[in-house]
Formats: structure tokens, C-alpha cells, sequence
């Protein structure tokens, strides 16, 4: 374990080459209270659950390709990764921001009840599900390509922003946006013409703009992009038609 | 059998999140390889399993016999080699025979021979025929003699397969000593059927084999309906279902491959009736006709046949796969980072669709659609 750390400057460097990831988690945890505040991790290759549960300020920057549940139940970190993300990434996360240069797989936000997420290319089935907000936990998740289906299923709070910068037509390619959907918003730069059951397409007002604006003003800082690349589109948004779809069910 | 309560679940708890590791390398220019990546590849991926089936289809690796069918064969019960031998010979011309070769010992390893045989009369005209027979005698053997199990019977590839740890598995069979130019592999982490030696994947008829990630929930409906043609479900496994309704459906109904995967992984009714009047009426057809080969319930899947990797996955995308080209090489997997980890650099990775079916063909990689590329890749 030992021979997977050195120290360069004020950053700590891990070779994940050999480590699992309770050793990696280990390590992690024992450096953030030792005060590092710096980590640059390489060679990933799958390790899961990087930064499982880690209540920390700590800035960790990941080479490769993590594992699933990247940042799971995380509480204030900030995560860069250089590479694509797996499956389940941000699940459960509490606060703190994860950043992905590549794209990312299925359920990214899986579950989310803060913090941020920025993707840069695309995602799989099922982003931001079950996402939700409460009090002053509004979680983000703003990816820069597209989402497959079933995105925002069962939302009950916090953003989406989908940029669909890749894309040829303004026309999304996704069944089942927000199915089950009771709170929250998804916002798209572009149009769809197939939703779930339960959610409606509205038009943006300026408030709306005005968090959209924040959102991609920070996506392009992370990525590189212009803001006037990423704003020369009309947005829309999709939002649940009732806070509490199956209130009555059983009552009725 | 080995007690493995305690190291797949050592809390004792009565849901262990686990799930089955898939993955598979073509050579597209047809070159033969031992399998090392593969099996490093299964290793990255070890979470997803827990020792207790593992198993390996390697295409290309009997030049030496490539006319013949290589059938592998399990013996577990007393007599069952004496007696299918017996039937073997009766029934088919066998040109060689032999204990398979394997490495250091495993707990409960069942014996396993191979056969090379063929038909008695080889019908020139028609290949089909030799094929029928061989299927006959793989259904009349695991039926009719007890204890013996014919796990893969095609021409110039072979299955190799148990209940361990990919790596043992490989090990156990002396894999690196294969050459192929197809290798698809099998983690698994069993959840509705036991784990023994034949119920590891990847299930196997004539040229046909499947890895599976998830399950059937309509494995009774297509065992049914499968039976109606001869086919007789022994393995007690869901994922045997996939290997025969292809055999079914493409060597003897000669369907089209991508229309096949139409039939398990149908487009919701819906969709069909807003296609235009001749695809309506096709796609209506085959879920009318073959309405019990749809397969429901989550699954990924990587199917193989002579020359042919294919990738799939369920409509609704239950379950990971990913696609990657590197130069002439196609990797499918249930995780990228296995594939980073034997192919660092990448010329493409993409997350398949659910769905829609992945071909990578010798000298050919043909898809439905390969998205375009934002980002690392």
C-alpha cells in the first residue's frame, strides 16, 4: 500500500495500479486527515466506490476509467476525472462536485440529494434518477452531450440541464423522459417529442434562464466552450404535472 | 459441493449486490491469439462476480480438426461416460478422442473429454442435416443419460466452463495454451438457479454461444415454445434459452441475425404502429409468430458464431454493455475499464443502446448505429 503513495509539493500521488478499493478509500480517508488537501490518482482501472461516503474538502483528480458508484454518498468533495465514468456515478451524493471530462455510463446521479455533476459528453439510460431536493439541497446535473432514456425517472427534486452539444438535429433521441417524475426540472437545449407518463413540456420563463445561464456558465469554465455556443438555442423545460402522481391510489 | 456462503456473503446478509461480468474480443483480421487479455480483462472486473461459475468460448482454436465437431463433454454421474460413448459411436463417426487437458486440480470438477466427431453419411448437398443430427444427439444425451452433459458442440471453437473464478477457470483448462481469434468470457454471480458446472456460461449449440448478464423472466414461455421444436432445457440455467432460439431462429427458420435480435429484444407496439405499413406488418408478424421467443426481463448479452461477435442488450437497457474498437480488435464488455485495461488507448468507446444489436463482423463491424463522439474517448 505503501509504495502506491508519494508526495509531490502540496499534492499526494496514488498508482491505483495494485489497490483495491477499500485500500483506496483507506487511503484517501487517512491523507484527508493527515491535511492533504490535493490527490491526483492514476491508473484507474474499475475501482468502485472511490470517495465512498468521504465528508471532506479535499480536491481529488482521477486518471483512467473509475469503477461504478464513483463518489457514492460523497459529502463536499470535488472530483475531476480525466477519462470516462461507469455506471451509477454520484449515487446518493451529498454535497460536493464531480467532474467528467469523458462520458458517462447508466444512472449517473443516481439518487442525488446535493451537490453537482458536470458531464461532458454523454450519458447512458436513466440519468438524475430519483434525484431530489430539499431545504437548501438542490442537486445539478448538467451533461454537455445527450441522455438515453428514461432520464429524470422518478424525480422528486433538484436540476437537470441537457446540452446535446454533439447532436446534428435539435430534436432529442430519448423515450420516457421524467416517468414518474413528482418534482424537480429538466432542462433541454432543444426539443423532444416523446415524455414519460406524468410530465408535461412547458416553455422556459426568466428565471428559468437565469439558472440555466449559472449552470452553463460553469460547464463552459470547466470544458472549454464559449458561452455563446452553448446559449445560441432555444431551452425548454419538462416538469411533473403533480407533485404526488399516485396520492390517491389506494384511497381513491 | 464447496460451501460458499461465507466468502460471497460474509455478513450473512440476504441480498448481496453483485451482478455477472461479461466480455468479448474479436480479431476482425481474423488472427489468432491466446486468450491473456481476456482473462486480465475478467480479473478488473472480479466485484461482479463471486466464484461460483466462470467460463470461456474460444473460436479458432481447432484448425487441426476444423471439419469436425468438437463436442466437450461433462461426466457426473457413474456410467455416464461408458454409456455415451457408446451412444457417440452408435450415432456418429468419432475421429479422436480425449480427456481435456487441465491444470492444477478443482474442488468438485466434474471429468470432461472431448470428442471430435462427424455424421456417419455426410450429406454434401447439405449441410443442415449434419447439424440436425448433431443437435439430436446433444438433446438425446443430456436428456437420456444421466449425468452427462454435452456443453459445446461446434466446428473449430470450443466452450470451457465451471464453478470458479474466471482466472481459475482458465487456469484449470490451461486456456493460454488456446489460440483463437474469438474469445467471449463469462463471469457469474448466480441469483435464481444453482451454481454448478454446467449452469456457468457460455452456453453453447453447434456454432451458437451466449454470456449473459441478467434474467429471463420469461424463461418458462420460451422453454415452452422452444420445446415445440426439440429443444429440451437441461442446464437449469434462463440463458440456455438464448443459445437454442437462435439456432432456432437463424440456422433452421433462416431468419436474418439483426432481424432475430428483433424477436428477442422486439420494438414495443407503440412504435410499431407508428412505422410505415410494410414494417408494421413485419414487425406485427414476428411478435405474432415468435411472441414466445421474446426474451423479458433485464439481460446483456455477447453472442458468438464462426466469424461473428454480437453485442445486445434488453429494450429497456437493464443491464451494462459497452463497445470499443482498438485497430482491428472489437471489445465488448460490461465495463469499460476492463477493456482500459488491456487497451489503454481506445479508437472508440461507445455505451451499446438498448435493443439494437452490435455486429462485429471478420473484417467488418457493423452497427445499427455508432453514435458520434463528445469528450475523452
Amino acid at each position: 500500500m505503501l509504495r502506491s503513495v508519494k508526495l509531490e509539493g502540496d499534492t499526494a500521488i496514488i498508482n491505483a495500479e495494485y489497490l483495491d478499493h477499500k485500500s483506496m478509500n483507506r487511503i484517501l480517508k487517512s491523507m484527508d486527515s493527515e491535511g492533504i488537501r490535493r490527490v491526483k490518482i492514476k491508473n484507474v482501472y474499475g475501482i468502485r466506490y472511490i470517495g465512498a461516503g468521504m465528508k471532506s474538502n479535499m480536491d481529488i483528480e482521477i486518471y483512467g476509467t473509475p469503477g461504478n458508484d464513483l463518489g457514492i454518498f460523497m459529502d463536499g468533495l470535488r472530483i475531476t476525472v480525466h477519462g470516462n465514468v461507469q455506471d451509477g456515478c454520484g449515487n446518493t451524493m451529498n454535497s460536493g462536485e464531480i467532474i467528467v471530462h469523458g462520458h458517462g455510463g447508466d444512472i449517473v446521479g443516481y439518487s442525488m440529494r446535493g451537490g453537482a455533476i458536470y458531464v461532458r459528453g454523454d450519458v447512458g439510460y436513466r440519468a438524475g434518477i430519483h434525484m431530489k431536493g430539499y431545504g437548501d439541497r438542490n442537486p445539478v446535473l448538467v451533461i454537455g452531450g445527450e441522455a438515453r432514456d428514461f432520464l429524470g425517472e422518478y424525480m422528486a427534486g433538484g436540476i437537470i440541464l441537457i446540452l446535446g452539444l454533439n447532436m446534428k438535429k435539435r430534436m432529442f433521441n430519448m423515450r420516457f423522459v421524467g416517468s414518474g417524475m413528482h418534482g424537480g426540472v429538466i432542462y433541454l437545449r432543444g426539443r423532444i417529442d416523446r415524455l414519460g407518463e406524468g410530465v408535461e413540456a412547458a416553455e422556459v420563463n426568466e428565471e428559468d434562464m437565469k439558472i440555466i445561464g449559472r449552470l452553463a456558465e460553469k460547464f463552459c469554465r470547466y470544458f472549454n466552450y464559449e458561452m455563446d455556443e452553448v446559449m445560441d438555442q432555444e431551452f425548454m423545460k419538462v416538469i411533473p404535472l403533480s407533485h404526488r402522481p399516485y396520492g390517491g391510489l389506494y384511497t381513491r | 459441493m464447496r460451501d460458499l456462503s461465507r466468502i460471497s456473503n460474509p455478513y450473512r446478509d440476504d441480498k448481496v449486490i453483485d451482478s455477472c461480468s461479461l466480455f468479448g474480443v474479436i480479431d476482425l483480421e481474423g488472427r489468432r491469439f491466446p486468450p491473456k487479455a481476456p482473462i486480465k480483462a475478467m480479473d478488473i472486473m472480479s466485484e461482479r462476480v463471486n466464484g461460483l461459475g466462470a467460463g470461456f468460448a474460444g473460436y479458432g482454436i481447432y484448425p487441426e480438426y476444423r471439419d469436425a465437431y468438437a463436442l466437450h463433454v461433462m461426466f457426473m454421474g457413474r456410467d455416464a461416460k461408458g454409456r455415451t460413448e457408446e451412444f457417440l459411436k452408435k450415432n456418429l463417426r468419432v475421429l479422436m478422442a480425449e480427456e481435456m487437458p487441465t491444470g492444477k486440480e478443482m474442488r468438485d470438477a466434474p471429468l470432461i473429454w472431448r470428442y471430435f466427431v462427424e455424421p456417419k453419411i455426410v450429406n454434401d448437398k447439405c449441410s443442415e442435416d449434419s447439424d440436425n443430427q448433431i443437435v439430436e444427439c446433444v438433446m438425446k444425451v443430456n436428456n437420456g443419460i444421466e449425468g452427462a452433459y454435452i456443453f459445446s458442440s461446434g466446428k473449430d471453437m470450443g466452450v470451457f466452463k465451471g464453478v470458479g473464478y474466471p482466472s481459475e477457470i482458465a487456469e484449470y483448462f490451461c486456456l493460454d495454451e488456446y489460440e483463437g481469434y474469438m474469445w467471449i468470457c463469462h463471469g457469474r454471480f448466480p441469483t435464481n438457479t444453482p451454481g454448478w458446472w454446467g449452469g456457468a456460461h457460455p452456453f453453447n449449440i453447434l456454432d451458437w454461444s451466449v454470456a449473459h448478464n441478467g434474467e429471463l423472466s420469461s424463461y418458462g414461455t420460451n422453454r415452452n415454445f422452444l420445446e415445440m421444436y426439440g429443444y429440451r432445457c437441461t442446464m437449469q440455467t434462463d440463458t440456455e434459452v438464448i443459445a437454442y432460439a437462435l439456432d432456432l431462429l437463424v440456422r433452421r427458420h433462416k431468419i436474418p441475425i439483426g432481424l432475430a435480435a428483433k424477436i428477442l429484444a422486439p420494438p414495443f407496439w407503440n412504435e410499431i404502429d407508428s412505422m410505415d405499413s410494410k414494417e408494421r406488418t413485419l414487425y406485427a408478424t414476428l411478435r405474432q409468430v415468435y411472441g414466445g421467443l421474446l426474451m423479458n426481463g433485464p439481460f446483456s448479452i455477447i453472442i458468438a458464431r464462426s466469424g461473428e461477435m454480437m453485442g445486445l442488450a434488453d429494450r429497456i437497457k437493464l443491464r451494462p454493455l459497452t463497445a470499443a474498437i482498438k485497430d482491428n480488435l472489437l471489445y465488448l464488455s460490461s465495463e469499460e475499464a476492463a477493456v482500459r485495461s488491456v487497451s489503454p488507448s481506445l479508437d472508440r468507446v461507445w455505451n451499446l443502446r438498448g435493443g439494437e444489436l452490435l455486429i462485429g463482423r471478420l473484417r467488418s463491424v457493423k452497427t445499427l448505429e455508432i453514435p458520434p463522439v463528445v469528450g475523452l474517448h
